[in-house]
């Protein structure tokens, strides 16, 4: 694996203003190697996906350093970076390939090329008998499917993932892990990963960070050590076993924590 | 037979069954024919009259107004809408104000829109507008309100300008509140005008109907009165059938 820094935050801190003022998350250093599965877990309001807003530009870190291919990010979403939401943000209005193609809109590609990459990226994610149907047509996980399509069109670099699979049932959430590790290894993309599911992490990852109660921090970095071609079935491997109990010791305490706070 | 066919054969039914006792009524007496007059010579009359040319003034001046009407008051509607979504401040002091506006007659300005615009077409308009435009403000309000943010955020990772954003994402995802509005727009800008001609206007087909009233030319009355419930009708049934298209892409499944 190339061991380039492709994300780096150091010393990240990310308050909202108030009244009261919430300190979301930080100070955080974290390098996500090129080509890297990456997942966060933590504990709800974490800020898990605050980071994720950081690390696409959406959000500024109040203090501290965010870089994507060793650029500052500035509030807006640097070019090579896909992202895929947890709702379902497919466009009711349009069809599946128009829905993929939305995410070429903008571009100055001539319009063969356009065609040719929401062909292949309907084909990629089994999607083509369906390219003509509309989104209240399709399952969630369908449509979930529709989404990654449309980030995959864009042939990012760098690929997001703000629990895309957190409403969908657990079967189709481990077929469409390895739907998802399919993609990263064939655009060799790296991958962030935000999740609750300890399981997902410890299956789909090469490593997984765990956040602490907010304000968000890491507390442990899990290696998992799976091969590059891995799939669904590392589930089976006693090693599995071992890696989601130690993400769960690590998250369990921060975890009561967040629920003290809720009561 | 499906569910919405049988609905529409019992609509079908109930219309065509109300007519026919109403014909039979005025027929054999039950209905004094001063008061109203068998459906089958409104029919007749309605096509004397269009056929004969003189109702033709009148349907020019009135559908233009309502047009003209139900125009200004979408742009307007939609634009005082977005505005007021755009600053929670402004929807805090607009939303009470716009919720009690209905209870408003506003048929009641008629006289001061004409000391200031003068008699004509303009405090027709005016009246028109003040009717409708509420009905697009609320639904451009509630279609707003109605784009989902995750939506909004995908504009930003798209990085869409505002324009386009508008144009690709908020304004499809709220269409089909926004149609509501149109809709309702269309009803009142049309009961606007026909009922401000109708008080004092000196043309078009509301005033068309009060002179056939006052000078007890039921035939007349009951025949334009008529055309203007067709008409009313069929513009209404064409953006529901365009409506209905438009939700059944979205939700079909």
């Amino acid at each position: 694996m190339n061991e380039q820094s492709h994300v780096a935050l150091s010393e990240v801190v990310r308050r909202y203003d108030g009244p009261p003022v919430v300190h979301a998350l930080g100070p955080i250093d974290l390098v996500i190697r090129r080509g890297e599965f990456f997942s966060i877990v933590g504990p709800s309001g974490c800020g898990k996906s605050t980071l994720l807003d950081l690390v696409c530009g959406l959000v500024r870190p109040t203090s501290g350093s965010a870089k994507f291919e060793g650029q500052e990010l500035h509030g807006e979403v640097p070019d090579g970076v896909g992202v895929v939401f947890q709702e379902d943000s497919s466009m009711p209005w349009l069809s599946v390939r128009q829905n993929v193609a939305f995410g070429l809109r903008t571009s100055t590609l001539a319009d063969k090329e356009v065609r040719e990459r929401v062909d292949h990226a309907v084909s990629f994610m089994g999607l083509a008998q369906f390219a003509d149907h509309y989104p209240a047509q399709l399952s969630g996980g369908m449509r979930q499917r529709v989404c990654i399509a449309r980030t995959l069109v864009l042939r990012p670099r760098l690929i997001l993932l703000d629990e895309p699979f957190g409403a969908l049932d657990q079967q189709t959430r481990l077929l469409m892990g390895d739907e998802l590790l399919r993609l990263w290894r064939e655009t060799g993309a790296t991958v962030l990963l935000i999740t609750h599911a300890l399981d997902e992490a410890a299956m789909l990852s090469d490593r997984v960070g765990v956040m602490s109660a907010r304000p968000g921090r890491f507390i442990d970095m899990v290696e998992t050590g799976w091969s590059r071609d891995r799939d669904s079935r590392v589930v089976a491997d006693p090693k599995f076993g071992t890696l989601t109990s130690r993400l769960w010791t690590s998250l369990r305490e921060e975890s009561l924590k967040t629920m003290g706070r809720a009561a | 037979m499906t569910r919405r066919c049988a609905a529409l054969l019992v609509r079908i039914a109930v219309l065509a069954g109300s007519i026919a006792l109403l014909e039979i009524c005025c027929r054999f007496g039950i209905i004094d024919p001063l008061t109203v007059i068998p459906p089958s010579e409104m029919v007749t009359s309605m096509i004397d009259h269009l056929g004969s040319g003189e109702l033709n003034e009148s349907i020019v001046n009135t559908f233009s107004t309502i047009l003209l009407a139900f125009v200004l008051a979408i742009v307007c509607g939609t634009l005082a809408g977005a505005l007021i979504h755009s600053s929670r401040r402004l929807r805090d002091v607009v939303d009470p104000l716009l919720a009690s506006y209905y209870s408003v007659p506003t048929f009641i300005f008629y006289p001061l829109l004409v000391a200031l615009l003068g008699l004509g077409k303009a405090p027709l308009v005016v009246l028109g507008v003040l009717s409708a435009t509420p009905a697009v403000m609320i639904s451009t309000l509630s279609g707003l309100d109605s784009v989902p943010p995750v939506l909004m955020k995908l504009a930003r990772v798209q990085r869409l300008s505002p324009a386009r954003a508008l144009w690709w994402i908020i304004l499809p995802s709220a269409l089909p509140r926004l149609f509501t509005g149109f809709k309702l727009a269309l009803s009142y800008a049309l009961i606007g005008v026909i009922a401000g001609e109708f008080i004092l206007s000196g043309t078009g087909l509301g005033y068309a109907i009060s002179f056939a009233y006052q000078s007890f030319d039921n035939r007349a009355m009951y025949g334009t009165m008529l055309f203007v419930l067709l008409v009313a009708i069929t513009a209404n049934g064409i953006l529901y059938v365009w409506e209905g298209r438009l939700a059944r892409r979205r939700l079909r499944g």
